[in-house]
């Protein structure tokens, strides 16, 4: 347990009215209390991966069994077989895909009006999107659903996508980015020939690399997530995303929730996996987007 | 992308005005040259909507869901002061009072945990953080298995704590606790994440000067921390409130709203009247009702506790 000679200091001051005088013991007794909130934190998580390992004669024991001591991977296989479970998690994948470079796309566009373009009523208009922002999506949902029927769109990728290739949260991130570019950069862009087309694909887009990673996890984060518009504007099987195809899977398994479980897990790894590889990122948007959702 | 318009014939100079005036709407098509993607789809997927589903609560439904008569403002004032969103309101409010406060204390709780400087806490920051890459709908079907009424853990714990064997999701007086432990969880590493960057935020200097002073940790908590931490808190209710008002997939998932209606809050009405019964002039009322509340909860929220924040 290496401990740097500051943070020795530190717990000298901190320690000289504590009982515990040895440093390892201070730790012990942090690491147990952290050791104890991670395990309640996860249990859901861990219960899921040991139910979903189980046989079926083992889910039905009550108590209810805490390790997998046979797992059957079979579970997995099974969850594959019974419900087109790649194929709904194909079709997360290609919604989520579409929404967030839609929405980095048009975010990335409007923000560049709002920090490098003057015009009259930008002011307003950047009221005006940022007001989006107070709109429940529950309260659209019956003009925009009798909108995707009337396109004849229902059971489509538009219809998955389309309402939410514009992002107000994203624009507004993007601009207060944009505007910390200093201007003379612009300038000088100008004279070498640059419009703002140009200077915006090749200068301000990649000075921005950090703040389009954020937007773009956090966006995948909410894509992916989706649940009563995805419920709503599919009904065709080759159509349903993940989180709704979970459902139909319960559904057909109803007395095996070891393939349900296992399914779940299927179903829960790309977030998972996005969370270990991005997990800068994806604090980082949270915190600048816990604004919205 | 060359504008080429509004440049003056030579030799016949226009008024200045008028030059001002092409100027301006030259620099405004540039503009939209930009803006016009997002001008659409916030036009027609966000402000037409809100004006159509105002529209729509002023006709009634027949029952295939076309439009029927024109009613006015008696839909609204029968719907909204009707017996069903009273009790989807009322049902909305528990869960937000079950989900929020809680999500807030142990996420603050975790929070503080995780900010300790010690080897290895990297880990722990990542366990804290991972329900906020748990979607509501895998969240919610790993609930389902917790709360099983014959094989779930959950229902094992309470058994072992003293409560008889219950059936949670199929109780009238428990599926909302049930649903809303749920909530908790999926809710808290969001909190974490959040209250951790606001802790990380707070100068190391006013620490120190908290321990010169012989404060007690208790003390530096409620008069270091605390106040210091009071934007992110004032962030986090704001924000835990709204999700709290827009829950429906974990809901739908693990009790479609009931039992009695013991869950059906005020998005999951909306659900039921617009989708199962058709009723799009009634869910269009509650829809609005939604609008108005969550906007005005959100404006009294940053107004009151604006004031008690204290920002750097």
């Amino acid at each position: 347990m290496a401990t740097s000679s500051e943070a020795l200091t530190t717990k000298a001051v901190a320690g000289r009215r504590s009982a515990w005088r040895r440093p390892w013991g201070r730790h012990a007794v942090r690491y147990a209390v952290l050791i104890l909130a991670a395990a309640v934190v996860v249990l859901p998580i861990y219960m899921t991966v040991v139910n979903s390992l189980l046989a079926k004669e083992s889910i039905v024991a009550y108590p209810p069994k805490l390790f997998p001591f046979d797992p059957q991977w079979g579970n997995f296989r099974r969850a594959l077989d019974e419900v087109p479970l790649a194929r709904y998690m194909l079709n997360s994948t290609i919604m989520t895909g579409i929404i967030v470079i839609g929405q980095l796309a048009t975010s990335a566009l409007a923000a560049y009006a709002f920090a490098f373009l003057r015009f009259p009523g930008r002011n307003l208009l950047f009221l005006l999107f940022l007001s989006t922002l107070m709109v429940p999506v529950e309260v659209a949902i019956i003009p925009n659903y009798q909108t995707i029927t009337r396109l004849g769109w229902l059971d489509t990728y538009q219809a998955l996508t389309v309402p939410f290739l514009a992002t107000a949260f994203g624009t507004f991130l993007l601009r207060q980015h944009f505007m910390t570019i200093p201007r003379e950069l612009r300038d000088a862009a100008a004279i070498d020939g640059y419009g703002h087309g140009r200077f915006l694909l090749y200068v301000v887009l990649p000075l921005s690399r950090p703040v389009l990673a954020s937007l773009a996890v956090f966006s995948f984060l909410q894509a992916w997530n989706q649940y009563l518009w995805p419920l709503l504007v599919t009904n065709n099987d080759n159509m349903r995303t993940v989180q709704i195809g979970l459902e139909g899977l319960r559904g057909r398994e109803i007395d095996s929730f070891n393939v349900v479980m296992a399914g779940t897990l299927i179903a829960a790894m790309p977030m998972f996996a996005m969370l270990v590889l991005f997990q800068g990122q994806l604090v980082r948007g949270l915190t600048a987007g816990a604004v919205k959702r | 992308m060359a504008v080429t318009t509004g440049e003056p014939l030579p030799g016949v100079p226009l008024p200045g005005l008028v030059a001002r005036g092409l100027a301006q709407l030259k620099s405004l098509g540039f503009g939209l040259l930009f803006l016009w993607p997002s001008i659409i789809l916030f036009g027609a997927f966000v402000f037409y909507p809100l004006v159509k589903a105002t529209y729509l609560g002023f006709y009634e439904s027949d029952p295939l869901g076309n439009q029927g008569d024109f009613v006015g403002l008696d839909q609204y004032r029968t719907v909204l002061g009707g017996s069903e969103f009273r009790h989807a309101l009322w049902i909305t409010f528990l869960f937000t009072m079950y989900t929020v406060p809680p999500a807030i204390v142990l996420g603050l709780g975790l929070a503080m945990l995780a900010n300790q400087k010690l080897p290895g806490i990297s880990i722990f920051r990542t366990i804290f953080a991972s329900t906020v890459a748990t979607s509501v709908a895998v969240a919610a079907m790993m609930w389902l298995t917790l709360l099983n009424p014959s094989t779930g853990l959950v229902t094992w714990l309470l058994e072992r704590a003293g409560l008889p064997r219950l059936n949670l999701l199929n109780d009238p007086d428990w599926a909302l606790f049930a649903v809303s432990l749920t909530t908790i969880w999926l809710n808290l590493g969001l909190a974490t994440i959040v209250f951790l960057a606001g802790l990380q935020s707070i100068p190391e200097r006013l620490y120190e000067s908290a321990r010169i002073d012989g404060a007690s940790r208790l003390g530096t908590f409620l008069h270091v921390t605390l106040p210091m931490l009071s934007p992110t808190l004032l962030f986090v209710t704001v924000i835990g409130t709204i999700l709290a008002f827009e829950s429906f997939g974990q809901i739908h998932i693990l009790t479609r709203g009931g039992p009695l209606d013991a869950t059906t809050v005020i998005v999951y009405s909306i659900w039921k009247e617009a989708f199962q019964r058709f009723n799009y002039g009634v869910a269009a009322v509650q829809s609005v009702g939604l609008f108005i509340l969550v906007l005005g909860l959100t404006g009294l929220q940053l107004r009151f506790l604006e004031r008690r924040v204290f920002y750097q």
